[in-house]
């Protein structure tokens, strides 16, 4: 318990440390002036969305094949802690968007992509909240999550190609696409406390999904008492 | 009908839980080739599961079934023939009785599946209504459907869940003729039972559930009235 | 194995077919719901024929996916109602030839509807479909057996939930969005002033096909447990 504590300390460090080189050591940039400074915020959330997404995919190949509730607590915390960076992502992008482009929403590729990856994991979510027996949702869970994460790329692949009016999206669309080498440093460095942050909010509901675990197993013993 | 290969079953501390429940609590129970066996309990203690289990259509939250020849050593591989009766009829209601046979002797690859169909068919005693559709029937019928299903090919291993279930007078006394020699011809059976009847009085053996736990295993033929004098209980 | 994989899978594939045209439940309330969307979709817009050419493509696919999203909904209910589905696994030597019938005349009811609506969406939009009938037929068949191997599986996850028949297009319909993209561009593309052929589109849904088809063969056995 104290490691823990000691460990959400450090993160809250590395967020505050984060904070302070997004707002005071990236540069303004040019066109786009303070507010693209929220790119801080929203890549490294939507790329720890997406990194939660494939722990919950890993969680659920290994419940299928192995049949041990660890994989399925394994499976729902990362679906639900990368949801909730997804969301971070698709609060903070329009919000970006507003005053760059003119726009709330526009029909991006990654938005759009994001958005639909959004709707699969509440489904993944949905479903698991209609299926009552443990062992029985874990499995369907589980095997919805496989179906889900292997149509990611094919989402993505599909909008990119055809949905696009946007010709390259406006930073990191590729090499050469022109971002300062300091705010590039800076957005690199604002990964690590959303990784660790993934890190101990993972492993906090997957404490909690264990403790129910353990609820189960004691009210069981009270009912044969 | 012909003498079977026979296959025994061996269930190993099979446990099964649906959530918080417990259906099953470290069950053991080997079963041998060719015995017959009656599975009492009330509603709720575990014969379904238990049976469920042995036809590998559920998998026990832990354990492990096994069959076994009849020299006892467990067969690896293909699972042997088996039969089950359920409470629901697992056929079609909206094939007819003939099509219904059909269709599973062609899944189980049946040589002749017609014509196998066509003397279960008469074994069952539905003969002339085997172009009705089972929407038709009456539950008696349908149960007749569902006996004439599970023994298709030929079980080695026979499960039934209250066989009984529907079946006026002329039915039991059918149905526990068809049992007797299936079970003389070496098919071993497994069958949950509510009270006496022309079908209890087949078995060689009694076993009790309560609660999801084994409570009496007998094969002494006074205890086993005792097994099912409890039902009531 | 695989000889009996195939046997299975055509005796299932008869039983499919012939308990549908018993009935013909199915294919009529398909027909029936796809009719409906065409008919209301033409309040939604001025439908002249340059109109439709841009907006035919994709209300058919939506209608399209919309009217799966109910057909295949009682896929696995029906096996349901007397325990079949366990008679069919003790029955079968492979799982795989269940989940491979249904997904088979899915794929036929689909194809069946869809070609019965291809001639009054040209008649009602007044966009000719004949001259290019051959490569409509072909991205139908690939759209729809993308949309019958995620459905099936799917309506085996959300036949053993609750709110089973809300819960299925929720499920399915994020799941086809790629089937929905590339098909309506194809579409769109066919149904021009200049038809022509957008490979890229009939490669990427063949594509989604084989995935999703190999997914369903490694893990199609786990979601017929019980």
């Amino acid at each position: 318990m104290k490691k823990q504590a000691a460990y959400a300390a450090f993160v809250v460090l590395l967020l505050a440390a984060a904070a302070y080189a997004a707002f005071f050591i990236a540069p303004t940039d040019a066109r786009q002036g303070v507010v693209y400074r929220i790119i801080f915020l929203h890549v490294p959330c939507a790329e720890t969305g997406l990194l939660s997404f494939f722990v919950c995919f890993v969680g659920n190949v290994a419940y299928v094949l192995k049949r041990d509730a660890k994989w399925d607590w394994l499976g729902v915390s990362a679906a639900e802690v990368g949801l909730a960076f997804t969301t971070a992502c698709l609060v903070t992008g329009p919000i970006w968007a507003k005053p760059v482009w003119g726009i709330w929403w526009t029909w991006d590729a990654r938005l759009t992509s994001t958005a639909v990856l959004w709707l699969l994991y509440v489904a993944y979510l949905l479903l698991r909240s209609l299926i009552e027996e443990p062992e029985r949702r874990a499995l369907l869970s589980a095997l919805f999550g496989i179906f889900a994460f292997i149509d990611v790329p094919l989402v993505f692949g599909s909008i990119r190609w055809w949905r696009t009016q946007h010709p390259q999206p406006v930073i990191m669309g590729g090499p050469g696409s022109g971002l300062d080498p300091t705010m590039k440093a800076v957005l690199f460095f604002c990964w690590a406390p959303m990784l660790a942050l993934m890190v101990l909010l993972m492993q906090s509901r997957y404490r909690l999904e264990a403790m129910r675990g353990d609820l189960d197993v004691v009210r069981r013993e009270m009912e044969t008492a | 009908m012909t003498p079977t290969d026979p296959a025994g079953i061996r269930f190993t501390h099979i446990e099964k839980r649906y959530g918080g429940l417990f259906a099953l609590r470290r069950v053991s129970l080997e079963i041998a080739a060719g015995e017959c066996v009656a599975l009492a309990g009330r509603n709720g203690s575990g014969k379904t599961t238990l049976l469920r289990i042995a036809a590998q259509l559920v998998r026990p939250s832990s354990g492990d079934v096994r069959f076994t020849r009849a020299n006892g050593q467990s067969i690896d591989g293909a699972r042997p023939r088996t039969g089950y009766v359920a409470h629901a009829t697992m056929v079609y209601d909206d094939l007819t009785a003939e099509e219904n046979l059909v269709l599973f002797a062609r899944l189980q690859g049946s040589a002749a599946p017609a014509a196998l169909a066509e003397r279960l068919l008469s074994e069952v005693g539905l003969r002339e209504r085997r172009a009705s559709l089972v929407r038709t029937f009456s539950r008696g019928m349908r149960q007749r459907v569902a006996i004439a299903r599970a023994l298709l090919q030929q079980p080695q291993i026979l499960l039934l869940d209250e066989p009984g279930t529907g079946l006026d007078a002329e039915g039991l006394l059918w149905l526990a003729g068809t049992l007797r020699e299936l079970r003389d011809a070496g098919c071993t059976v497994l069958m949950s039972l509510h009270g006496e009847s022309e079908i209890s009085a087949l078995a060689t053996r009694g076993v009790r559930l309560d609660a999801g736990s084994l409570v009496a295993d007998t094969r002494d033929g006074a205890e086993l009235h005792a097994i099912f004098a409890l039902a009531g209980a | 194995m695989g000889l009996g994989l195939l046997s299975n899978t055509l005796v299932l594939l008869g039983k499919e077919l012939r308990t549908e045209l018993r009935s013909r439940e199915l294919l009529t309330t398909t027909v029936i719901f796809i009719l409906l969307v065409m008919v209301l979709f033409s309040f939604t817009f001025d439908p002249s024929s340059s109109e439709a050419r841009r907006f035919g493509a994709g209300l058919l696919w939506l209608a399209f996916l919309f009217a799966a999203s109910l057909m295949l909904q009682p896929c696995f209910l029906r096996e349901q109602t007397n325990d079949t589905l366990s008679a069919l696994r003790l029955a079968v030597s492979d799982p795989f030839a269940i989940l491979l019938a249904k997904l088979a005349a899915n794929t036929l009811f689909l194809l069946a509807t869809e070609l019965l609506m291809l001639p009054v969406f040209a008649v009602l939009y007044n966009v000719p479909v004949f001259p290019v009938f051959g490569q409509l037929l072909l991205v139908f068949f690939l759209g729809s057996l993308g949309v019958s191997v995620a459905g099936t599986a799917l309506s085996a996850i959300s036949a053993q939930a609750r709110m089973r028949e809300l819960l299925l297009p929720l499920l399915l319909l994020p799941l086809l969005t790629p089937v929905l993209v590339a098909s309506t561009q194809v579409t769109a593309g066919l149904l021009d002033v200049q038809p022509f052929v957008q490979w890229k589109g009939v490669g990427f849904l063949a594509v989604f096909d084989l995935v999703f088809l190999t997914a369903l063969w490694l893990f199609g056995e786990y979601l017929l447990e019980e």
